[in-house]
């Protein structure tokens, strides 16, 4: 199975490189606004979550755009051809996750590709809250969380 | 354009005009940004003898070139103004989100003049400018006053505002911008407060470009890089935070405690970072573009006002505690959150306060004068007192001036632990030579962050120097002092300089603007700063006599621990720095060093 971005907002620290990382890969510029991820930030709670597109198996923007311009690529990144993107915007009001805007600078949608298999995002997160694995490996973390949580539970009634 | 937007807003509070122009870039060119060209701004316009608090005085918020972009750490803008605190120029530093914002917006900096008729606020929304009415917002506290103003201008904006403490020109109230960030020392929140200003409120979605896009970016991803290998970039700051110096520095004697009669505290690890992460700490939160995290997120179970918010850093948790022989942890966290949430620098709040707890204890201040009893230890009166500073009630009035004035008053102005009435932070120069004659020299009055001599003294970086001796000091700390202006003018924060260099910064700033400097004339560029500094200071009428420690650091040796019976030897010193400065005997900058700066 193809690598994905996972994300572990306890670990975010808001600090935004991974925003200017991706707007720089994409248009060469610093400028959050014009970066595939977003870092959304709960004061009370102390947590940042990184919020970028899911690569969805069923693209619902895949499915709306009239011109056929969206496709899954081979490192399982659904990507816009900007040759045939008209940018009529269809796909951003079908985002289910609001994960594609469009850019001010290009004019065509703007959503993550994965930067061709090596995302920019993950290789700048300087806390680990962005990275770029196997799905089963995030899914084997968690569990591990889980499990070691049994492990202290029942090692307490042993005592 | 690269680095730079080219272009800064300029506002005329008193006439309520706004207009932009174009950035000085034949000053840009030689000042960078930050710290180094608000200071030449300033300079070309207003005369140094102008009274801090009134109108004629002016404040200038100015990023640098690498503010904004991938550079290592790049969250940092300055407020520069002639300081209240001091009667020197304030440069002031802070990180958080709101000087990248500035430039997003397009802007490399705002200059304020004059006074406002009545509280306003500025928002910015990139090419949009207005002055808006603040009268709903005078008198509320930082939290608040941001809260409200992201509510009313967008759920993006940036906001960096004066709480209570700079409206009632409380002489070292700061600037705090995204809640918890200050541009934090000798009272330039005050100079907002003279000016009705409340706040700036920003928002930007403009680019930053630079000059050469891949080199930048190697440069930029090598400095990360090193930040993370680093043994205090990379685990100690991120895991502990700055309060991880407490240990360190009490176990080298150099932790100034009860007001600086002693200089190791027993029950320091009661309020280390260790404790703190133990303890208080919520989650880790970093600046803007920060790779090391330092910031904490804390939260404390007993409180008499508010038990949320971040901090303390190393310098706040000595003040409240060590130097006021303190050790309960969440009785310096209430007193580091009302500092945030009233909006004053901690370090001269919590340095005042022992001062306070000095005069008492030697019967100059009486419980009367007071208003309560009030030696060394006081945990829940700290507390209190420092509430009441922000407000201005009862004793807190006299707080309100810092700890010189407020001695004087007592007639024991030598019980204040100050430098050109700024008090020293948590670092003691008789332990410590070099730090002593930072403190003596430093333009902005006691501080540790002019040319942070604990770097090579305590951590060995980046080479071990024996703190109790003089040797050397003077020409490492015109180094470190001419590295710290590039820092705080580039835009970058100066924790970077724990793991990078010049070279590492050198690099990034060329990359960035283009501009073809060696590492030597980057160096040079921030001499120029210091130098330019200095010469303010001078026609100010600062001279050889300002330069100096409090008696004590002079001649009371310390009494017990690791650095005991040592002084600081300030009059070896200051020659030796005078000469590798280029000044003459009396500390001036000769013909010849202003001639080499193209400084008149």
């Amino acid at each position: 199975m193809s690598k994905i971005l996972t994300i572990y907002p306890d670990k975010c620290t808001n600090c935004r490189s991974c925003e200017l990382a991706c707007s720089f890969h994409k248009i060469g510029k610093f400028n959050p606004r014009e970066s595939a991820v977003n870092v959304l930030f709960y004061e009370e709670a102390a947590i940042s979550v990184p919020i970028m597109c899911m690569q969805c198996e069923e693209p619902a923007c895949k499915k709306v755009c009239p011109v056929g311009a969206i496709s899954r690529n081979e490192n399982g990144a659904v990507v816009s051809d900007p040759k045939k993107c008209i940018g009529c915007k269809m796909c951003v009001s079908a985002c289910p996750m609001g994960n594609i805007t469009i850019s001010t600078v290009t004019k065509r949608i703007l959503k993550c590709d994965l930067c061709g298999g090596d995302p920019s995002c993950a290789k700048i997160c300087p806390s680990g809250a962005i990275k770029y694995e196997d799905a089963t490996i995030s899914n084997v973390n968690k569990k591990k969380v889980l499990a070691d949580k049994f492990k202290d539970l029942f090692a307490e009634v042993n005592e | 354009m690269y680095g730079w937007m080219g272009k800064i807003i300029r506002v005329d509070l008193t006439n309520e005009t706004i207009k932009t122009e174009p950035l000085n870039m034949e000053d840009a060119k030689l000042y960078m940004g930050g710290r180094g060209l608000g200071t030449k701004y300033y300079i070309n316009e207003v005369d140094p003898k102008v009274d801090p608090l009134s109108p004629e005085n002016k404040m200038f918020f100015m990023t640098g070139p690498l503010t904004g972009t991938f550079a290592a750490c790049a969250g940092r803008y300055e407020v520069v103004a002639k300081a209240p605190l001091t009667g020197t120029i304030g440069a002031c530093s802070s990180g958080g989100h709101f000087g990248p914002e500035l430039k997003f917006a397009g802007y490399d900096g705002i200059i304020f003049e004059g006074k406002a008729k009545k509280p306003v606020y500025l928002y910015i929304n990139d090419d949009h400018i207005e002055l808006r009415d603040a009268s709903h917002l005078w008198g509320k506290e930082v939290p608040a006053t941001t809260d409200e103003l992201v509510k009313e201008t967008d759920e993006d904006a940036k906001i960096a505002c004066i709480g209570p403490a700079g409206e009632k020109l409380v002489l070292f109230a700061v600037i705090m911008n995204d809640k918890n960030r200050a541009a934090g020392r000798s009272g330039l929140g005050a100079v907002m407060g003279s000016k009705n200003l409340k706040a700036i409120a920003v928002r930007g979605t403009k680019s930053i470009e630079v000059a050469k896009e891949q080199e930048f970016l190697d440069a930029c991803m090598r400095a990360r890089k090193t930040l993370k290998d680093n043994g205090v970039t990379g685990a100690g700051l991120p895991t502990y935070g700055t309060q991880i110096l407490v240990n360190i520095l009490n176990q080298s004697g150099a932790h100034p405690t009860r007001n600086w009669q002693e200089a190791y505290y027993d029950k320091a690890d009661d309020i280390s970072g260790e404790s703190l992460t133990k303890n208080y700490l919520v989650r880790n939160r970093g600046c803007f573009d920060c790779s090391i995290g330092c910031g904490r997120v804390t939260k404390i179970e007993r409180s008499q006002f508010t038990n949320f918010g971040e901090g303390p850093e190393y310098e706040a948790g000595w003040s409240f505690g060590s130097d006021c022989g303190i050790n309960d942890l969440q009785a310096v966290c209430e007193s580091n959150f009302l500092c945030n949430e009233i909006g004053m620098d901690p370090i001269t709040m919590g340095s005042t306060l022992a001062c306070a707890m000095e005069l008492y204890e030697k019967g100059y201040a009486t419980k009367k004068d007071i208003g309560m009893d009030f030696p060394f230890g006081s945990t829940d009166a700290i507390v209190k007192l420092t509430k009441m500073t922000g407000y201005r009630e009862g004793f807190g009035d006299k707080l309100a001036l810092g700890s010189y004035r407020m001695a004087e008053s007592f007639g024991h102005p030598e019980l204040s632990m100050s430098v050109k009435k700024q008090e020293m932070p948590a670092y003691d120069g008789r332990a410590m030579q070099g730090i002593g004659l930072e403190y003596a020299t430093s333009n902005r009055g006691g501080c540790h962050v002019r040319g942070y001599m604990t770097s090579p003294e305590i951590l060995g970086i980046p080479t071990k120097m024996d703190p109790a001796v003089t040797e050397g000091k003077a020409a490492t700390l015109k180094i470190f002092q001419d590295l710290t202006a590039v820092v705080d003018s580039v835009g970058i924060c100066l924790f970077t300089t724990f793991a990078i260099g010049l070279p590492e910064i050198s690099e990034m700033f060329r990359t960035c603007t283009g501009l073809d400097y060696t590492d030597e004339e980057v160096l040079k560029l921030g001499e120029r700063v210091w130098n330019l500094e200095k010469i303010f200071n001078l026609k100010n009428g600062f001279s050889k006599k300002d330069d100096t420690l409090p008696p004590r650091l002079l001649n009371d040796p310390i009494p017990a621990g690791p650095a005991k019976g040592q002084v600081n030897k300030l009059d070896v010193m200051l020659p030796e720095y005078y000469s590798a400065r280029g000044w003459d005997k009396e500390g001036v900058p000769t013909a010849e060093k202003r001639k080499e700066l193209s400084l008149n």
